[in-house]
């Protein structure tokens, strides 16, 4: 009997939980999928409501002149510049700095860290880091979208523990007797051996750059050294168009149409590089997520 | 200082010199953009003039302070700073640890595998173009929602100049981006829990609700404890981009936080002393209740920030 019950309660319980999940699943898949077949539908029509689950009167218009508007070809080019040049210098800081911590021989090593993670939990503040940005110059230029973020405090941790727990001690041990240097050893050996912690780097500085906002909001003024955050914003959230997408001929209604096809056209564009690095990063997520949530 | 103490000092150094190098650019950045603004913060208590520094400025110790604590929007801002950010924990927290749950006990490992993918994926969407989305979607006239509202024979909602839309709105978007991602972490501490406790409980007949509440909860607490200290350790910090994108002049009556203020007087109002003592007053809480969490938990399980 009970064993009978047990097995009908399970049944029950895993039916329940494949609908609850499957719900979830539609709820957060549908809206994207729905900006993708937007992006090629008549704008006409959805904007009447009339495309819910497949494209209709397929057009690839709002590509077309996304592809033809300076800004965001600027703002594109602009982004993976700060994205690229940013990610190589918070690399090369984060798994320097790391390994020099991940030494247990360092002298000083406790001080540092505390005056590493001291400023995760106190800062001065926006303005007061903004007035430094100003009296270094970097304001309206591109240093400001870089070296404000040269690294990140908690990335450092995050590789400490990855290289204190994967690198043998034995290793660093016998290649000293070989009379092996530190930077040999780091780059020789750690390095080969860190590429999963290289892989999570990149994906959390890649795509805190590729996806930031805020600095290029305080430190920027030209419209030139913009980056796509900042254009989309413009587009997306200001509905500000230039003349060159919504082209004088158009009618006004049927302008208005096109502003909307634009935008989701404009966000799939605007997703696209993380959407091609997203297969290849996904098996380091779990990785990534549990080096941080360990302590010391 | 002896002789030997001395030598070994420097076969240290000749052996170990290149672990400095290593952390000087780290070392010299932390000091140049944390630790000389935190000394900057100074201004809060000045009458900061660019022109004359920061220590050639007037001193007017708590002046800015008590202007702000005086003025008549320092109560709102502070009631929609701490509902917003407690609202978003209380209604956001739980979800993720759920989901992992549920997930948990999904049979089909394909299945498994490809709702993660899915619902990883809008965590790395840009703020920017989620408030982009939810703007479309909202929108009165052309929006998916509002068609649905209309279909249904309602009238259309204008959603994004509505103040009581605004904390629905941001936390509901907040848990669509965060709940797969957020989960990662409960998914992982699931896996590590012994099968054969799950083992020894399917032999006395305990059903999977039994065994989530007996077994699986516990498991985690330890992993639910770290992440609701560091979440309510932040909870005067609600992120400033979302909150900026999604505010406008009809919602400020709810959407004008903290950091948005501090933002608008200093960066755009050029108030800079007194938008540093807004900030300076906002990290101290924030600071203060790090702390007395952390404390709090330390006291209730072993479980600690520092």
């Amino acid at each position: 009997m009970s064993l009978l019950s047990r097995t009908k309660s399970d049944i029950v319980f895993d039916w329940v939980n494949n609908i609850i999940l499957t719900i979830i699943l539609l709820l957060v898949l549908y809206p994207l999928y729905f900006v993708a077949i937007a992006s090629i539908s008549d704008p006409v029509l959805v904007s009447g409501g009339e495309v819910w689950f497949v494209p209709r009167k397929v057009t690839f218009e709002g590509y077309g002149r996304v592809f033809n508007d300076p800004n965001i070809i600027s703002g594109y080019k602009n982004s993976l510049v700060y994205a690229i040049s940013g990610t190589s210098i918070n690399l090369a800081m984060t798994l320097t700095a790391a390994y020099a911590l991940s030494r247990k021989n360092l002298i000083g090593r406790n001080v540092i860290s505390f005056f590493l993670a001291f400023t995760m939990f106190f800062s001065g503040g926006m303005i007061p880091t903004f007035l430094i940005v100003n009296n270094l110059g970097m304001v309206n230029k591109i240093w400001a979208m870089i070296i404000p973020n040269a690294v990140g405090v908690w990335n450092i941790i995050i590789a400490r523990t990855f290289l204190q727990t994967s690198i043998p001690r034995e290793l660093y041990e016998s290649a000293t007797i070989d009379g092996c240097s530190h930077t040999k050893f780091f780059t020789s050996i750690v390095l080969p051996l860190s590429k999963a912690l290289i892989a999570i780097l990149i994906l959390f500085y890649g795509v805190g750059h590729w996806n930031s906002f805020f600095n290029a909001l305080i430190y920027l003024r030209d419209t030139k050294l913009f980056p796509l955050q900042l254009v989309l914003r413009g587009i997306l959230i200001q509905n500000q168009m230039e003349l060159s997408m919504v082209k004088d001929q158009d009618l006004l209604a049927e302008r208005q149409n096109i502003a909307e096809i634009i935008k989701y056209s404009l966000i799939i564009i605007a997703s696209l590089p993380l959407l091609v690095l997203y297969p290849f990063l996904q098996k380091y997520f779990v990785k990534g997520v549990m080096i941080g949530s360990l302590k010391g | 200082m002896n002789l030997s103490s001395k030598k070994s000092a420097i076969s240290y150094l000749s052996h170990n010199y290149e672990l400095y190098l290593f952390l000087l650019p780290t070392i010299i950045y932390i000091i140049i953009f944390h630790y000389v603004p935190m000394y900057g913060v100074q201004i809060a208590f000045r009458n900061f003039i660019a022109t004359k520094g920061i220590s050639g400025s007037e001193w007017v110790g708590f002046a800015h302070f008590q202007r702000f604590f005086n003025s008549y929007y320092f109560g709102e801002l502070i009631r929609n700073t701490l509902t917003l950010s407690i609202t978003s924990l209380a209604a956001g927290f739980p979800v993720p640890i759920i989901f992992a749950l549920l997930l948990n006990q999904l049979t089909n490992i394909r299945y498994k595998k490809i709702i993660q993918t899915v619902t990883y994926a809008p965590y790395f969407i840009s703020t920017v173009v989620i408030v982009g989305m939810i703007i479309i979607f909202l929108s009165p006239r052309t929006g998916l929602v509002n068609h649905l509202i209309r279909f249904f024979g309602g009238e259309a909602v204008f959603f994004m100049s509505k103040p009581e839309w605004f904390r629905p709105l941001y936390i509901l978007s907040n848990i669509w981006q965060n709940t797969g991602w957020g989960a990662i972490i409960y998914i992982a501490s699931l896996s590590k829990i012994d099968p054969t406790l799950h083992e020894a409980a399917i032999m006395d007949g305990a059903t999977k609700i039994d065994r989530i509440i007996h077994i699986d909860i516990p498991g985690i607490i330890p992993t639910v404890v770290i992440i609701l200290i560091l979440n309510l350790g932040s909870v005067m910090s609600v992120g400033f981009e979302k909150v900026y994108l999604m505010q406008n002049s009809l919602n400020s009556q709810t959407s004008e936080i903290i950091s948005t203020y501090v933002y608008k007087t200093g960066m755009l109002g050029a108030q800079f002393s007194f938008s540093a003592a807004v900030g300076l007053f906002n990290s101290v809480i924030n600071f203060i209740l790090l702390a007395i969490v952390n404390k709090i938990a330390q006291k209730m399980s072993d479980v600690s920030l520092w």
